[in-house]
């Protein structure tokens, strides 16, 4: 048995200690969001966070995050960091496939908490491990901004009213 | 014509151009006019909320039912020879193993070839290229299925594999007879020329790289069925080859497709192989299986964008301007045809692209390869056809010293008002309604390419390392299956007696945000807000014989399918109405969930159905459709095989370092026609990800194949997509604001596929850029994907044959 803490809620769980982190997540506790890409760590489709850092949990064993604090993209529903990037996701239109969006948004919700102002070039090097293939760069670019609260609520906005 | 201001809108990207055209409002129904409604306006996609919560479910995502099976798959380690032994004694023994299969238990067909045969389902004999499926291993568990299928014992007598396009040409070697369109007198216009140009090409494939792999759940049912949840544009294509290898009815089987994690072509015809596979192990079995492909298992098993061998001989007169053009196109298609015959088709379609050739001879070759068996992929084959008239235009430029500009604009297709006759095709189709000419020009303005140019001339002058380079290409891309039965759709709505309403229809959401775009026809059409309306998953039991999702007409067919349905139900809605309130049918106006009949009466959407419902009214409706106009008679190679065209034209720049070959696009910008748009936010994101898409396959995106055949380049650290990184720094996306001349739904236009071939003026840049080493006198030759490496080869090529020549401005 172990015992794991995932979105601020502990977990206790039998599996193997180098079971990867993302098929503990899939299969064991059914958090489905975080998405398996790759199985390489080349795609961040699997992005979660341990302790605040985002990791691809496709090669993290479990036994890495033991005693330690898991996020994934379910517990952004109580991270006011996390809220403000998916509004931000919803107001630039950002998801096509949605896919990869989980990790996206991980990454970005990572990056805003280590660099809560960043330019196009620190957003660039920050989510460059994050693919997406339907190529949502440009929005994901704008609404990291936007979640930075770098641009106001009308500004370049796609949509005339926006609720979530 | 008149502009709707979008409240709280300040920027004009949220300033939308509605038209009135009449014959967007369908006869006889009033109130269909888009004042109100949510058609051309920027509605969020249907599953924005899920999108970023993770609560949208792909198939790997479903809860799989009690007992469930994982299966593997066993592929072949070479890509040419005969098994001489394959032994799963070793794989049946392996822990957690339920069932193992082989071509010999299949009971029904073994051929799962979508459109002519050639697609074994599993092979125990010949292998005709690497990675084909063997057999296939169902297990208690992923882990237990992966490890199983490891254990197979196989040995072969290889044989040297067949990897080369034009050497299958040149021996014969065709998946499908090929096939050539001609216009006028091609042999004697090219002796009469000015001048004649000559040159080669190839044009790599790409890797479709959906993030979501191949994937597929299959549930036996009570009566010998099967229920099979998927990940494919072609629900009924899936449900046909299940039932064909289970040897069911079609009416055995049902297909559930919610969503896909992207599609591109990859899923159209090549996802029903791991549906047949799962469906077969869970028929056998009688549990559930789930088949996931690991990804380097599926970038092996699964077929390519074809790469291309292109050549032309062209004749022109001294100012540039196209009078012969003889093309030969020839696409690799690997072991069978898949689709390729209507691909190469496509490719040859679009071998002009918005060029009138004169005299033009276009011949397709369908080369056999012992490759994966090359597949659909976002474009089918027409990019890889303009690659070679797009080459030739930069060609001419050189030739003749103009700016490739002039030359392009020298030799679009005419128009209504001007030079009518240059307006027919290679395949004698008239081009009608051509805006290119229009289009570029307010392009050409809005990206400040004049300027540019001369301070990009400047620049380069004094640079002696890097090189900047600047190219402006048009699109102009055929809508419309080139298969003509597949341009038809249907769709199913219910109407239920809160008011509430769901919709269903042929098509499948690969995030291209078609669900979105039909609730909002239907939410239209009904004059109902758009949170009434849901659109479900796409099943083979709601709306039966579809089409797959593809040529960029998902909108135009099923949401024209939707609105048919939707009209059904409100004219129903409309005759109880005017009876019960003794009013006229065209007093009647459904606005914003809204019903109204004159004077100052009305009552909520809702209120009516629940009396319609009473006063026994029948609340669910399907509606159909079918494109109008379009034929092609393939023996005489002519026809109108597009109901129309998109239209569209990008402007790139770009900095070369020529002492390393890499390179950065700095600027883009895009003017595209997507008709009336019926959703700006959905139409420009097609737009955005279409051209990085584009632009990542002509230049990171590289396929490596061993001599054997093996696919090396298979997996993400191998195989090189666009990251944020390579996105340009600026990057202006606007829509040409013009209806759709031909009737389609809201006079909207096809956005999929076009702006993917946007991405050509990147390579085109690139070429530029490598010219201007030569004064802009020599045209390099630039294969794709125009690599670093490629690139510095082609610097070294011009600075060569600069040196040689004595011409300035080569070596630095």
């Amino acid at each position: 048995m172990m015992s794991l803490t995932i979105n601020g809620e502990p977990v206790a769980l039998d599996a193997a200690a180098d079971t990867p982190l993302l098929w503990v997540l899939r299969d064991y506790l059914n958090l489905t969001g975080t998405r398996f890409g790759c199985g390489m760590a080349m795609c961040g489709a699997c992005t979660v966070h341990i302790d605040g850092n985002p990791v691809r949990s496709c090669l993290t064993p479990v036994s890495m995050a033991l005693g330690k604090s898991i996020s994934t993209i379910e517990g952004m529903a109580n991270d006011p960091i996390g809220q403000q990037v998916q509004q931000a996701w919803m107001d630039e239109a950002v998801a096509q496939c949605g896919y990869c969006q989980s990790g996206q948004i991980m990454s970005a919700v990572a990056l805003l908490k280590t660099s809560p102002n960043p330019d196009d070039a620190t957003i660039d090097s920050f989510m460059s491990g994050n693919i997406c293939r339907c190529g949502t760069y440009p929005r994901i670019r704008k609404a990291i901004h936007r979640a930075a609260g770098q641009l106001n609520a009308q500004q370049n906005s796609l949509f005339t009213e926006v609720k979530a | 014509m008149r502009k709707v201001e979008l409240q709280g809108a300040s920027s004009p990207e949220n300033e939308l151009t509605l038209a009135t055209n009449p014959s967007a409002i369908p006869n006889g129904i009033a109130g269909l006019d888009l004042v109100s409604g949510p058609v051309g306006k920027p509605s969020r996609h249907e599953s924005a909320i899920q999108h970023v919560t993770g609560a949208a479910r792909y198939v790997d995502d479903l809860i799989e039912p009690a007992n469930g099976l994982f299966a593997a798959v066993i592929r072949s380690p070479i890509a040419r020879g005969t098994i001489t032994r394959m032994d799963l004694e070793p794989v049946r023994k392996s822990p957690g193993v339920v069932c193992v299969l082989t071509v010999d238990d299949v009971l029904g067909h073994t051929d799962i070839g979508p459109v002519f045969p050639g697609d074994p389902i599993m092979t125990s004999t010949e292998v005709k290229f690497f990675g084909q499926c063997l057999a296939v291993v169902a297990a208690t568990s992923e882990l237990a299925a992966r490890r199983a299928a490891q254990a197979a014992i196989l040995e072969f007598e290889r044989e040297e594999p067949l990897l080369d396009a034009r050497e299958a040409v040149a021996s014969q070697q065709l998946v499908r007879p090929s096939h050539v369109m001609t216009m006028g007198d091609v042999d004697s216009a090219l002796a009469s020329s000015h001048q004649v140009l000559e040159a080669m090409q190839e044009v790599g494939g790409q890797e479709h790289f959906y993030l979501e792999g191949q994937v597929s759940l299959a549930m036996p049912t009570e009566d010998g069925g099967m229920l099979v949840y998927t990940s494919s544009q072609h629900p009924s294509e899936v449900q046909k080859l299940v039932a064909e290898v289970l040897a069911l009815p079609l009416n055995r089987v049902t297909v559930d497709m919610r969503r896909m994690g992207g599609g591109f072509g990859g899923k159209e015809s090549q996802a029903a192989q791991w549906a047949c596979l799962a469906a077969l192990l869970a028929s056998k079995t009688g549990r559930a299986v789930k088949l996931r492909l690991p990804r380097q298992d599926d970038m092996i098993m699964t077929g390519k964008r074809h790469p291309f061998a292109n050549s032309y001989r062209i004749g022109i007169d001294e100012a540039g301007r196209i009078t012969a053009a003889d093309i030969e196109v020839i696409g690799n298609c690997g072991n069978s045809p898949d689709l390729s015959d209507a691909i190469v088709d496509r490719a040859m379609f679009h071998a002009d692209n918005a060029y009138f050739l004169g005299n033009a001879r276009i011949a397709g070759h369908r080369a056999f390869s012992n490759q994966v068996s090359h597949t659909a992929y976002r474009g089918f084959g027409g990019p890889q056809g303009m690659m070679i008239i797009e080459r030739a235009m930069d060609d001419i430029a050189r030739a003749v010293g103009k700016d490739p500009l002039d030359i392009r604009k020298l030799n679009l297709y005419g128009t209504e008002q001007s030079e009518p006759e240059r307006t027919l095709t290679p395949y004698h189709q008239t081009v009608e309604f051509n805006y290119l000419p229009q289009l570029i020009e307010q392009l050409e303005t809005s990206s400040d390419y004049r300027a540019r140019r001369v301070a990009i001339r400047q620049f380069n002058q004094h640079s002696p390392i890097l090189k900047r380079g600047l190219a402006l290409t048009p699109v102009k891309f055929g809508i419309s299956f080139t298969l003509q039965h597949l341009n038809q759709a249907g769709a199913l709505i219910h109407i239920y007696t809160d008011g509430s309403i769901q919709v269903n229809h042929g098509g499948t959401e690969m995030g291209q945000g078609l669900h979105t775009k039909v609730g909002q026809i239907v939410a239209q059409t009904l004059g109902v807000e758009l949170e009434r309306i849901v659109v479900t998953a796409t099943r083979t039991d709601k709306v039966p014989n579809t089409s797959p999702t593809a040529a960029s007409s998902g909108t135009d067919l099923n949401g024209k399918a939707a609105q048919n349905a939707a009209l059904t139900l409100r004219q129903r809605l409309v005759e109880f109405l005017a009876a019960e309130k003794t009013v006229s049918p065209e007093a009647i106006r459904f606005e914003n969930g809204r019903v109204s009949w004159g004077g100052s009466e009305d009552m909520s959407f809702a209120e009516l159905v629940q009396a319609a419902y009473v006063g026994r009214v029948s609340l669910s409706a399907t509606g159909y459709y079918r494109t109008p106009k379009i034929w092609y008679d393939r023996t005489n190679a002519r026809g109108r095989p597009f109901f129309y065209f998109a239209l569209g034209a990008a402007v790139s720049e770009v900095v070369v370092d020529t002492l390393t070959g890499e390179y950065r696009v700095t600027r883009v910008d895009i003017l595209h026609d997507v008709g009336r748009s019926i959703n700006p936010a959905i139409d420009r994101g097609q737009i955005e990800g279409g051209f990085i898409q584009g632009m990542g396959w002509l230049t990171t995106e590289e396929l490596v194949w061993h001599a054997d055949g093996r696919l090396l380049s298979n997996n993400p650290a191998t195989y090189k997509i666009p990251a944020i990184g390579d996105t340009p720094p600026v990057f202006n996306v606007a829509l040409f604001e013009h209806e759709n001349d031909e009737a389609t739904v809201y006079n909207s236009k096809a956005v999929g596929e076009p702006p993917f071939m946007l991405a050509i003026s990147v390579w085109s840049a690139l070429r530029d850029a490598i010219s201007s080493l030569s004064d802009y006198r020599l045209s390099p030759d630039l294969d794709t994907p125009a690599t670093p490496e490629r690139v510095l080869k082609a610097v070294m090529a011009v600075q060569a044959q600069c040196a040689q020549n004595g011409m300035t401005g080569g070596a630095v």
